[in-house]
């Protein structure tokens, strides 16, 4: 599995929804804004062939929480990863890729029950692990065990 | 005469015998037939990313053996890999070739289990799920010889293993790949031309290769709908690209397919051990490890095909002791996303079949 | 009815008149079937277990012999638990029901010559009357539960019940003609030649029909356990469970006696006593149902309609046909003999490949 350069990617993105649409982290990965995300993943689904959401979660960064999409393109064998940042520590947000991939159904849900980041736009979110009424977010840093 | 019917709402689980575990289907009958089916799940649900975030990296380890405890030694793999790439620790070369027979022989016992748990759901009594386990054992005994353990084995450090094979291990390898394929060509007798069970499985179940595609459906249930993607070849991890195996893919994507394919990768893991165990080099099996890891900040992702299907393990260190977050990608979860659309318009007999040639394991569902 | 009461048919040379007959074989009857039916349990589980490469139950007694009787009293000491919102009276009814129906089949069984509790005229009529009733026991069981899998268990049976029994009695039929007889005694009496050499097509109907009858793989659909859990005894627990499973043996007692009555030729057979080579054609009737339940896996509701009534009724018809011919013509036995396992032979060698075809071409 190779990667693409991100930097192509990059450039390619902001061909299509201007400067802002992507950076490149200093990590790895490209750093997309969460109100852009839905238009750039539809594009990098259907335009680049990145077909196979590969896997999806969040970190708890105290400051920001941080969504990673790792998306894979079958066909040429490439996978890249999306950083995606929600700043609200009350409510964080984020658009939900069901639409685009269906695979991110279950994924979703498991972030929304462990690290309480909502996803816009699908049937509204329930908890798949934990019981309804379950207090707070266990994967947040102020979860204490 | 106008005959009201309604609708008829079934609990199947989570105390159920076909449902591998603490599952529940809430299905919505009429008749027999399935018109609405919603996965219920989460009743084996122990924290395990959380608690990883409270345990030094080397204990860790164990915590992973929990996670899918029919193919423990996969996931210990995936954990050790991501934390070698975390930390850039080298791993010996025979302790690479050590770690492919381990992983292939827990495909082997893996697949073994789901044919028979299948057949089961098919509704034979016992016979094939009995045969399985007869082999199953034998793998067992061989990962009890070097782990001592015989469920969750605890095996993999990192750089290399905890400790090297004993000298009674590669003669008992020989003689299994030496009896497998009787006993598979015996297991496919049984099973692969009987009517019956060709009738309940074909064109049961199936999973067209668009939705498993978009659905990001991975393993032998990507596999069974015709997608040749197999993480050993497209993304190499320890020395897979040295080892010569085929990908067996399904045609339909139907129940049968998904059996079919777990039968082939049988074969073909078989194969791969065979190579495995003939150039086995001499040497080391455990690089040097400071005791107490404290990887570089950072962050690392490894992926292996677990028997499951693709199996991710995501580590972010902050630099401690501890990992920052841990993060496992589950197959078997995943794998369940349009269980919903394989089932809708069938009976509850094939509902049963479809969720039995998917095959996951809830300890790694729930996590 | 009249014949029944006024004029018992007696049995040659049995002293004390009738009143000890019925005394002495109503007593036998029981005892053979509650032996029977124990020795069977032992025997399947531990049959079951050699096909499976693994031991049975060995601990209780030689060979695990009193297994059966241990579970009997594990069994009979638990607590009997009614559904809350079930029918209590049927649900207390359904086990004794299906029971004492499948206990009075023996009555009419001949176990050696004469030695019959009674030997009606319409014996065939009275088994396959009475073969229905434990349906209609399983029906009520599942209806009484008050819960969904018993529920589905029990409508299973029913749409099993219309599926195997016209099959059955045609196959039935067969028999009849060849032995110009409906009584038991009779059919045993011109079995010079076993009637399954002379139709091999009938005994084959009668058997599956019978797997059907009895709830047996593949047709064990009513209590499917990985699918409906136990289907109609979900709810059952203690006694009234004993007497459900017990039932279920008995039932299985009862069709390898009525194979081995009706196409073996029951007690007859050289040098050994007839009830030796009774009791010998009817452990090798069960152990072929319980190679049978060992091997296949479960055919689903709608497979096994279409499997009954496109598979087996045409079956039984091609059998009523050439047993007509044979008979009606005097041809030799060995006409039958071969044009039945010719057309078993073909016909099953056809239907195997459209079942191979997958699923697409058996469903209904």
């Amino acid at each position: 599995m190779t990667n693409p350069t991100e930097a192509e990617v990059i450039t390619a993105i902001r061909e299509v929804f201007g400067e802002g649409a992507a950076k490149l982290d200093d990590r790895s990965g490209i750093l997309v804004p969460v109100d852009m995300w839905l238009r750039v993943a539809t594009y990098l689904c259907k335009d680049r062939g990145f077909n196979y959401l590969g896997d999806l979660t969040a970190i708890d960064y105290k400051d920001h929480f941080e969504i990673l999409y790792r998306i894979i393109s079958l066909e040429k064998n490439q996978s890249l990863l999306i950083r995606v940042e929600s700043t609200d520590r009350e409510h964080p947000e984020a658009p939900s890729v069901i639409t685009i991939w269906r695979g991110a159904d279950f994924m979703e849900r498991e972030v929304y029950d462990l690290m309480g980041i909502d996803f816009l736009g699908r049937s509204p979110l329930r908890r798949i692990f934990l019981w309804e009424g379950f207090e707070g977010y266990p994967l947040r840093k102020d979860f204490s065990l | 005469m106008n005959v009201k019917t309604e609708p008829l709402a079934i609990n199947m689980g989570p105390l159920h015998p076909s449902t591998h575990g603490v599952f529940r289907m809430l299905a919505v009958l009429d008749g027999e037939v399935i018109v609405d089916l919603e996965p219920v799940f989460g009743y084996l649900h122990r924290g395990i990313e959380k608690l990883a975030e409270e345990k030094t990296y080397k204990q860790v380890i164990p915590l992973t053996d929990r996670l899918d405890y029919v193919s423990s030694m996969s996931n210990n793999l995936v954990y050790v890999l991501a934390v070698e790439k975390l930390a850039g620790i080298e791993v010996p070369e025979r302790a690479q070739h050590i770690r492919v027979i381990m992983a292939e022989l827990q495909r082997i016992a893996s697949h073994l289990m789901a044919i028979g748990t299948w057949a089961n759901d098919l509704g034979t009594f016992f016979t094939p799920f009995m045969y399985m386990f007869r082999e199953r054992e034998k793998i067992i005994d061989l990962f009890e010889m070097v782990s001592g353990q015989r469920l969750l084995y605890n095996y993999l450090r990192f750089g290399g293993l905890s400790h090297d094979l004993p000298d009674e291990f590669l003669p008992a390898v020989r003689k299994l790949l030496k009896v497998m394929p009787g006993y598979l060509n015996e297991y496919e007798e049984l099973l692969k031309e009987n009517e019956i069970v060709l009738a309940r499985s074909m064109g049961i179940g199936v999973l067209p290769e668009e939705l498993a595609i978009n659905a990001s459906a991975s393993g032998p249930v990507l596999r069974g709908s015709g997608v040749k993607w197999d993480i050993r070849k497209v993304d190499p991890y320890s020395l897979y690209q040295h080892f010569d195996f085929d990908i067996p893919t399904g045609i339909t994507g139907d129940s049968y397919d998904r059996y079919r394919v777990r039968l082939e990768e049988i074969r073909q893991s078989l194969h791969i051990i065979d190579q495995a165990t003939q150039d086995l080099p001499a040497g080391e099996v455990k690089s040097k490890v400071p005791l107490n890891l404290r990887p570089p900040r950072g962050e690392a992702y490894s992926h292996i095909e677990a028997p499951r299907g693709e199996l991710g393990c995501y580590v972010v260190s902050d630099g401690s002791t501890n990992p920052y977050r841990f993060h496992i990608r589950a197959p078997s979860l995943i794998n369940l996303t349009c269980l919903k659309d394989m089932v809708m318009g069938l009976k509850i007999a094939d509902a049963i079949v479809t969720f039995g040639s998917i095959d996951i394991c809830m300890a790694e569902v729930d996590r | 009815m009249r014949s029944f009461i006024n004029y018992p048919p007696a049995p040659p040379d049995w002293p004390g008149g009738y009143w000890w007959h019925w005394l002495v074989f109503t007593l036998i009857i029981i005892a053979f079937v509650m032996t029977m039916a124990l020795i069977f349990i032992w025997y399947e589980r531990r049959l079951v277990g050699r096909f499976q490469s693994r031991l049975g139950p060995n601990r209780a007694g030689p060979f695990g012999f009193f297994q059966p009787v241990a579970d009997a009293i594990k069994i009979l000491t638990k607590e009997d638990i009614i559904t809350s919102r079930g029918d209590r009276v049927i649900f207390w009814i359904a086990p004794i029901v299906g029971f004492v129906s499948v206990v009075m089949i023996f009555a009419v069984v001949p176990f050696w010559e004469g030695a019959v509790l009674v030997d009606l005229d319409a014996g065939l009529l009275f088994v396959l009357a009475m073969g229905v009733i434990p349906s209609i026991g399983i029906f009520m069981a599942g209806w009484a539960s008050n819960n969904k899998y018993a529920l589905i268990g029990a409508i299973r049976e029913v749409a099993l019940l219309i599926s195997y029994e016209i099959p059955m009695g045609l196959a039935l039929v067969g028999v009849i003609l060849m032995a110009n007889s409906l009584s038991l005694e009779g059919i045993v009496q011109a079995q010079e030649i076993p009637f399954f050499v002379l139709q091999p097509l009938g005994f084959f109907v009668f058997l599956v029909a019978s797997l059907a009858e009895i709830n047996r793989t593949p047709f064990d659909l009513i209590e499917a356990d990985s699918e409906i859990v136990a289907g109609y005894n979900i709810e059952y627990s203690g006694a009234k469970f004993a007497v459900l499973y017990l039932t279920e043996y008995v039932e299985a007692l009862a069709a390898s006696v009525l194979l081995s009555t009706l196409f073996l030729g029951g007690w007859r057979g050289p040098i050994l006593p007839p009830v030796i080579w009774f009791l010998i054609k009817v452990m090798a009737m069960f152990t072929l149902i319980v190679w049978i339940r060992s091997t296949l896996p479960r055919l689903r509701i709608d497979q096994m309609m279409s499997f009954n009534w496109k598979f087996l009724l045409p079956l039984a018809l091609i059998n009523l046909a050439v047993v007509t011919l044979v008979v009606f013509s005097s041809l030799p036995g060995w006409v039958a003999f071969i044009s039945g396992s010719l057309v078993l032979i073909i016909y099953l060698a056809l239907w195997s490949v459209i079942f191979r075809r997958g699923g697409k071409f058996v469903q209904t």
